[in-house]
């Protein structure tokens, strides 16, 4: 994964509530097999507008994201994310997102950003004219005009973000940790570690 | 020592903790191990081709069932040589081929389409006795929730996770916070497990449980059926909520008993002992409560586009204006423009073109027998042009046929198909058509959810066989007078 410090640029003043999967990343495209190319569906139903912002050369490829309450509610589908990402999106600012969404998110290297609705009403306004910037590290987002907004984020997944880490990676290198609680659990609930043994 | 209080969910996290990330910080992110880990097609084929690319293997194959469900057609899938018919969409084939390749190839036993126990995961898991109390259980799938239902920590994962469970058997988690959903008293006649839980979608709206596992406790709760508990946690993602948590008791152990994958002999009486303990402790506290009386929910009905579009079968569809919150008043006039309804309409005279019985929330042997019960005797209205009934597995399906409901469905006027996830999302060829209604069992009525421009009304069983036979959305209870 590539690491990620800054995220800076044009950010779409999207600011929807509740927009689930299903219009991040409708169902039809979920029937792929790789990670690549779905950018071409993402918010497909809302880019049947001709006026939409996605397509707009104003904020087509546009690296940041403002959304609305509890973005990315819906299914658990990592193809939103891949989605985003294949757009050009690596951050998202919302007021709130649904846990799997982030999760999902996080994994593929994009940041969420969750910020209070006045702030997200700001960025949305300077977004309209204005560039956005991103500061992993300091945990911030700034505009031109002399805003600036600090938002938390789990110290873990800032560091993984930051370093461009391998989860798997990462555990696969807990394996000891696992075998011993893997021998304890076999002493303790032998019936759960059997799986599709007992049959 | 007595050790203090802890929620049913704080008792399953402790016992599967292999370890704390940070050891001094009680509330932070642990490496969770997973017990038990479904897999289906579509979320399956980029964790597998990325284990491939990085020369990695299945930790745990013997903790993993494969199962196609969500691309699969419900019409015959083998011909009268037994031979497979082919899918005519070749991107659902694409789907369908990778997974049965990639199961064998990574040791991971597989229910293939034509096995009598192939279905939706989430009927699968239970039914197999592969999904079980007190165990971690995931899927790529949001409605793994379902599996709560027998006291199971369950929960939807994405693909990179999906990838991260082949890989370690385990989870990076950060613990949820905990919601007490208390529901007390007894449903009335003709009112379910699914109105039950389609009345806490409006109570706690769409992200009410975001960041919440949610515990459903109280007596309406305990005097459910584990299939009725499995739709109640089955839509406990529809609240946002990470997980649902039905504690186990007898009547779960009861279901569990004797099914292929269920510990037996000593094991079993292992397994009931330690089942027993959990519960949440008198004296535990959850981080917010929820209190519901039962004697408040009717037969319900959805009228919009977000589950928690929630109005009684005897409520008319709302005006925008009366919702408080602004960006709510907007949305509700977006959903209403697209189900093309009129605020102030009754729900009971929205004329259907179509019923689905079917989906991981509604397709259990329960299910078809409350939905049986109602035809019975009965025919589908001239204006219902397509009524479907969609077994949650084969299991179910046999066991319906010999129960005769299959001559109840198609004496009514219903097509009887094989399982899968169906016409809940349309991946597959059934789909609801444009600008058409559909009175379905589903758990989502999102836009374009069971095809593009399909408007979808999510029902109980009993009131989407009531609903066939007015060809409109009906009481269930005033067809039980007629
Ligand atoms: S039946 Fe519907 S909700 Fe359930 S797993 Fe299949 S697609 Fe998902």
């Amino acid at each position: 994964m590539e690491p990620l410090r800054e995220v800076s640029g044009r950010a779409i003043p999207f600011g929807r509530k509740n927009i689930d999967t299903d219009v991040i990343i409708p169902a039809k495209w979920l029937k792929t097999i790789t990670r690549d190319g779905l950018g071409r569906g993402a918010f497909e139903t809302l880019r049947e507008d001709p006026g939409n912002l996605f397509d707009s050369p104003e904020f087509a490829g546009s690296p940041i994201l403002i959304a609305g309450d509890n973005f990315g509610c819906g299914s658990s589908r990592e193809h939103a994310a891949w989605a985003l990402l294949d757009l050009g999106v690596r951050a998202v600012i919302a007021p709130s997102f649904s846990d799997i969404f982030s999760g999902n998110a996080f994994k593929n290297g994009i940041v969420t950003v969750v910020l209070p609705q006045t702030a997200i009403d700001r960025l949305m306004e300077v977004a309209q004219t204005d560039p956005v910037s991103i500061d992993l590290e300091s945990q911030t987002v700034t505009t031109p005009f002399q805003d600036r907004f600090t938002f938390e984020i789990d110290p873990f997944r800032k560091h993984c973000l930051l370093e461009g880490l391998d989860e798997v990676g990462l555990t696969l290198a807990r394996g000891d940790a696992i075998a011993r609680y893997e021998n304890d659990a076999k002493a303790a609930l032998p019936w759960l570690a059997k799986g599709v043994e007992h049959a | 020592m007595a050790s203090r209080p802890r929620t049913l969910y704080e008792k399953i996290w402790d016992a599967h903790v292999v370890e704390r990330r940070d050891a001094n910080d009680s509330r932070g992110t642990c490496l969770i191990y997973i017990d038990r880990h479904l897999v289906h097609e579509v979320t399956s084929p980029q964790a597998f081709e990325a284990l491939r690319a990085a020369g990695r293997t299945v930790r745990r194959p013997d903790l993993t069932l494969a199962v196609p469900d969500h691309n699969l057609p419900t019409t015959a899938r083998r011909d009268s040589a037994g031979a497979r018919i082919p899918i005519a969409d070749p991107e659902s084939a694409q789907q369908l081929a990778a997974l049965e390749r990639n199961a064998p190839e990574f040791g991971i036993r597989y229910i293939g389409d034509a096995d009598a126990q192939q279905g939706i995961v989430h009927v699968v898991g239970p039914e197999q006795g592969f999904s079980l109390p007190g165990a971690t259980i995931v899927c790529g799938d949001s409605h793994t929730a379902c599996h709560g239902g027998l006291g199971a920590l369950a929960f939807g994962i994405g693909t990179s996770e999906v990838e991260h469970v082949l890989a370690t058997q385990t989870l990076l988690l950060a613990p949820a916070k905990t919601m007490e959903v208390r529901v007390e008293g007894s449903l009335g006649p003709g009112v379910t497990a699914k109105d039950l839980v389609l009345h806490i979608c409006g109570v706690l709206r769409a992200s009410g449980g975001t960041g919440y596992v949610i515990e459903y406790t109280g007596s309406a709760i305990r005097d459910l059926s584990v299939e009725g508990r499995l739709t109640v946690s089955n839509m406990a993602i529809e609240h946002g909520a990470r997980a649902g948590l039905i504690a186990p008791d007898d009547t779960t152990f009861a279901y569990v008993k004797g099914r292929p994958y269920a510990p037996r002999g000593a094991d079993w009486d292992a397994a009931i002992t330690w089942w027993r303990s959990l519960t949440t402790d008198p004296g535990a506290r959850y981080d917010k409560v929820v209190t519901i009386d039962a004697a408040d929910i009717v037969p319900s009905v959805t009228w919009g586009t977000s589950p928690e579009d929630v109005v009684p079968i005897t409520g008319t569809v709302p005006a925008p204006e009366n919702f408080a919150d602004p960006s709510k008043q907007d949305a509700a006039r977006k959903s209403l423009e697209y189900m093309g309804l009129v605020p102030g309409e009754p729900m009971t005279g929205i004329a259907i073109q179509n019923v689905f019985i079917g989906s991981c929330t509604n397709s259990r042997i329960e299910d078809l027998r409350a939905a049986a019960a109602v035809l019975n005797g009965r025919r589908k209205s001239a204006n219902v042009k397509w009524a479907i009934v969609v077994p949650g597995s084969g299991l179910v399906k046999a066991q319906a046929e010999a129960e005769g409901l299959d001559r109840v469905f198609i004496d009514a006027g219903f097509e009887w198909r094989e399982p899968g996830c169906s016409a809940c999302l349309g991946m597959n060829p059934d789909k609801v058509p444009p600008g058409e209604r559909c009175a379905s069992t589903s758990n989502r009525n999102f836009v374009g959810r069971q095809g593009p421009g399909s408007r979808t009304h999510l029902v109980s069983p009993a009131t989407a066989a009531a609903s066939a036979v007015a060809g409109r959305l009906a009481d269930v209870r005033e067809l039980d007078r007629q």
